[in-house]
């Protein structure tokens, strides 16, 4: 039978704000355990939260990127449940009245473009951690993490493939951190995908039954956990079984999922509108606000790429697919007189391999973005050859300084003297008259052979056009 | 001295009459030979450095209306180094690490903190009698109950063993016991005083206010509790008033409404009587009268009893043993250590309000119970809304009865009855007052004031004015 593989993400986004979502303790990452929990955060009795503002700028901002309605009025519930890394026995979060409602978002997966719908985006504080393997008999609590903004992304189950999946959670990934709402690490747990997986007979209406998997935290595994999710349901209904709606954890390790909890074992959580809290009112006067502090989006700034830059479709797409390196670009290319296309491809080729080999991140490139412009003038200025420029570049990657000080350091100047070029010229012809006589008798191949003689005598340093145009002229 | 008011003391403070430490000590002697259980914990050594503090403050001129003032806080209030137990087995062990913005308040104004009084626990009872320490007992006859389910709190300022008391009013928890000891209770429309610090039993109900002899009294201390706070989001930055500044305003013309609904069936004759006759005295004074009708208060009982078990189903939550609080013993995993701690720690009517409101929330049941009794909720506040178009001021009882006999209600239920004029205040977030008006069978009658919101001056103007006219207000129970 033919299987048409459906997918929901849910997707959790760490905001980045100082301070957590209901507390001033700071949301810092990696601090000593228990250190960043205030009374608040702890739970302790008495304490009331209080709805930190930021929060809410971010979460309009992400609605108003993937044009969605605003719930100006939203409301915050608890959802109770009992676990000793949730302090006070509820979290808050938003049920019926989330603050971003439908929207959605363009993917594009082996050149076809699919829009996602988003159903909805709420904010919800974060729980604690609970640390199983730290002691013997124990469970250890670090309460650091309670109290940190999320905002949770709801897609609609559009999504038919591991691979819409991965292409629709990259999309959302690069939106975030183009807002500047969530710093996207996915190691740290500041984003974190849950996805929600059925199958259903090609061409049926009715959604198969559900598993939601839970613990992934890179693109890789979420690809690979649907697939495996989507193979283990094929077997058991081809097998005449049945699917159990669950939560299934994702193990990277052995690379398989296994039952968490059932339907029937899920909380019932009690939902209520929390009274600590009053509804959140968001004025006109604040979207309008956020609005105008919107930057421009990725689809927006490939559209700009192409029209301000001439660049090509695909070189657009590759140079916005992140922040930081549509930064770079931007930065690199501010430079008055750079040439585009020419600083487009040194960074698409030799500077992104460079940072893959060595595993770093763009922001962290030993080579700043107004030296990797001045390398590129330098070719575009005929100093150096497109050839010379690479080994120069790598004195620039192992910090050996700029390209004007390689160069410098290095002689490596290119020889724009016609009267130098000449003599040497000359003395090549008359050192190998068998060639010669070949070119003369029409093998015009040859012509690379003395061009090479030339490059070898000038140590690569010639303009190899005007060698060319120079060997031509003697030659005939 | 102990028979001054808080007004007197000020007025003797001032005056280098006596030294705050002279007071201070004098109350905490009485507190220590007091046989009225109304303390959980009395913080001598404490009182008498803050006596001493207070004292250098007034030499130094550096002193508030309050400094040196002593009084009896409510163990629901988280105090500083100082166990908060609410009333509970659950926080006998715990030592608060932080003020509640009520408590900072009082200690920024100088006041002398004796001790914590005793409370139902969690707030949540009638009687006093479901405090993990011990039932109060009625200054007026010991064989009765103070009311609750500040209980420690009135029956302090009645026995003179403070000048004053803080409270709370989740359902009549300040009003209540102040009429059935005979005292002046003052529960503030919702927002108007801090909940931060003050733990938790209904969110949207919970309002603290001041217990003292006279309205002049509750004027003052109500002039240092009130006020926005950042750390409450449902605190209202409403300017805060001199609440003294109206007090001798005359009430001549004042409209009262009396709810037919608070003088029907189930409510004592001698009670009756009392209110009847206070009533009266405000006609002498020029106040006219008309029966008004707030139909809906007769589901005020229902809803209070979806709403607060709701609220407090999700408050009590955070106490599960796990990080502060009683824990039970050598628990075998998770689950027993949930269960044991909060089954052994919880007594019997927080256990059943905590059961009632989760199940009010279940899947299934929630529109039919939570939703409906919010809707119900509307309904009331739109009685008042509407009478207050008409009447300046509603007045009723405050309690069915008098103070009852110690152990003798048994059935929940039937306790629950006891709050029946008390609840449509909290459920419409309304200031209200209890003020000692007449005795039935030798037991304080206390008279409800409800006002509009954010009318706190004109309610104890108009207690003052009726206190200026009667002197219910200063009898004591005969031993104090």
């Amino acid at each position: 039978m033919n299987w048409e593989t459906v997918i929901g993400l849910e997707i959790h986004a760490q905001l980045n704000t100082k301070s957590k979502i209901f507390s001033s303790a700071s949301t810092e990452y990696g601090a000593k355990p228990n250190s960043q929990a205030c009374a608040v955060d702890l739970g302790l009795p008495g304490v009331l939260p209080v709805l930190n503002k930021e929060v809410v700028s971010k979460a309009i901002k992400f609605g108003l990127a993937v044009k969605a309605k605003i719930n100006q009025r939203n409301i915050f519930d608890r959802k109770n449940y009992f676990y000793p890394d949730l302090p006070k026995g509820y979290q808050i979060s938003q049920l019926d009245w989330p603050i971003v409602g439908e929207g959605q978002i363009e993917i594009s997966v082996d050149n076809n473009t699919k829009v996602i719908g988003v159903t909805r985006a709420h904010l919800e504080e974060d729980a604690g951690k609970s640390i199983h393997d730290l002691y013997d008999e124990y469970t250890a609590v670090d309460l650091n993490r309670a109290g940190t903004p999320l905002l949770e992304i709801v897609s609609e189950p559009d999504m038919r493939s591991a691979k819409e999946a991965v292409s629709y959670a990259k999309k959302i990934h690069e939106l975030v951190q183009y807002l500047d709402i969530c710093d996207g690490n996915m190691q740290e747990g500041s984003f974190r995908c849950d996805a929600n997986v059925s199958i259903r007979p090609a061409g049926d209406n009715k959604l198969g039954t559900r598993a939601e998997l839970k613990n992934i935290n890179s693109f890789k595994f979420l690809e690979r956990a649907i697939n495996l999710e989507v193979d283990r349901q094929q077997d058991i209904l081809e097998d005449g079984g049945e699917i159990v709606q669950e939560t299934r954890l994702y193990d990277s390790i052995k690379n398989e999922t296994r039952s968490m909890r059932s339907k029937e074992e899920a909380n019932d959580y009690r939902y209520f509108p929390d009274p600590d809290l009053l509804p959140v009112e968001i004025s006109d006067e604040l979207m309008s606000q956020i609005m105008t502090e919107l930057p421009e989006l990725p689809s927006e700034k490939k559209a700009r790429y192409i029209s301000e830059f001439e660049l090509s479709e695909y070189d657009a797409g590759v140079l916005t697919s992140q922040k930081s390196l549509a930064d770079y670009f931007e930065k690199a290319v501010s430079i008055s007189n750079t040439n585009v296309k020419l600083c487009a491809n040194w960074i698409m080729g030799d500077l992104l391999a460079a940072l893959n080999k060595e595993q770093v991140d763009i922001t962290n490139s030993p080579i700043c973005a107004e030296d990797l412009s001045l390398l590129v003038s330098r070719i575009d200025d005929d100093t150096i050859s497109g050839k010379i420029a690479k080994d120069v570049f790598k004195s620039m990657w192992n910090g050996e300084g700029s390209a004007d000080e390689v160069i410098k350091e290095k002689g490596l100047k290119q020889i724009t003297d016609s009267s130098e070029i000449e003599s040497i010229i000359d003395s090549i012809i008359a050192a190998n008259a068998p060639q010669v006589e070949q070119f003369k008798s029409g093998n015009e191949k040859i012509i690379g052979f003395f061009v090479g003689q030339a490059m070898k005598a000038t140590g690569g340093k010639a303009n190899p056009k005007q060698v060319n145009e120079l060997l031509r002229k003697k030659l005939t | 001295m102990h028979t001054k008011t808080l007004t007197q003391l000020v007025d003797g403070l001032a005056k280098k009459e006596f030294s705050s430490t002279e007071i201070t000590q004098h109350f905490i002697n009485r507190i220590k030979s007091s046989k009225l259980n109304a303390f959980i914990t009395v913080t001598e050594d404490l009182a008498l450095e803050q006596a001493r503090v207070a004292d250098d403050r007034i030499a130094n001129n550096d002193n508030g209306v309050l400094t040196g003032v002593p009084y009896a806080h409510k163990d629901i209030f988280c105090t500083k180094g100082v166990k908060t137990s609410a009333g509970s087995k659950m926080l006998d062990n715990f030592i608060a690490p932080y003020d509640s913005t009520v408590s900072h308040k009082l200690n920024t104004a100088g006041t002398v903190m004796l001790g914590k009084s005793n409370m139902d626990e969690f707030a949540m009872g009638s009687s006093n009698e479901n405090s993990y320490y011990g039932s109060v007992k009625n200054p007026w006859n010991l064989n009765k109950i103070p009311g609750g389910s500040s209980g420690g709190s009135a029956a302090s300022v009645a026995a003179r063993l403070s000048p004053f008391a803080t409270g709370t009013d989740t359902g009549g928890s300040i009003r209540q016991p102040s009429s059935l000891c005979g005292i002046t209770g003052l529960k503030p429309t919702y927002g108007r005083v801090s909940r931060y610090g003050m733990i938790a039993y209904a969110s949207s109900l919970d309002q603290a206010g001041p217990m003292t002899q006279t309205a002049e009294d509750a004027a003052l201390v109500l002039n240092v509790m009130a006020g926005f706070d950042s750390k409450d989001s449902t605190s209202s930055d409403k300017n805060v008033e001199d609440y003294t500044a109206k007090l001798e305003d005359s009430i001549k013309g004042l409209k009262i409404g009396l709810p037919k609904e608070f003088f029907s069936e189930g409510l004592d004759d001698g009670v009756a009587e009392n209110i009847m006759h206070a009533i009266k005295e405000f006609e002498s004074m020029g106040a006219s009268v008309k029966e008004i009708s707030l139909p809906n208060s007769s589901y005020a009982i229902p809803t209070y009893y979806i709403v607060a078990p709701c609220e407090c189903s999700s408050n009590l939550s955070r106490m599960d043993g796990v990080r502060y609080g009683y824990r039970c013993e050598d628990p075998k995993d998770l689950e027993d250590l949930y269960l044991r701690s909060r089954s052994e720690g919880f007594g019997k009517e927080v256990q059943r309000r905590i059961m009632i409101g989760a199940y009010a929330l279940s899947a299934g049941y929630y529109d039919a119970y939570y939703l409906k009794a919010q809707k119900v909720r509307h309904l009331i506040s739109d009685d008042f809304k509407r009478a207050f178009k008409d009447v300046d001021v509603v007045m009723g009882p405050v309690s069915p009865t008098t103070a009852f006999d110690l152990g003798s209600v048994k059935d929940p239920v039937s306790m629950y009855l006891a709050d029946i004029y008390t609840l449509s205040a909290n459920l419409a977030g309304l200031p209200g007052m209890s003020i000692p008006a007449g005795f039935s069978n030798n037991l304080p009658v206390g008279l409800q004031l409800i006002g509009n919101y954010w009318s706190e001056s004109i309610l104890l103007n108009i207690a003052h004015k009726f206190q200026q006219q009667t002197d219910w207000h200063n009898k004591a129970p005969k031993e104090y």
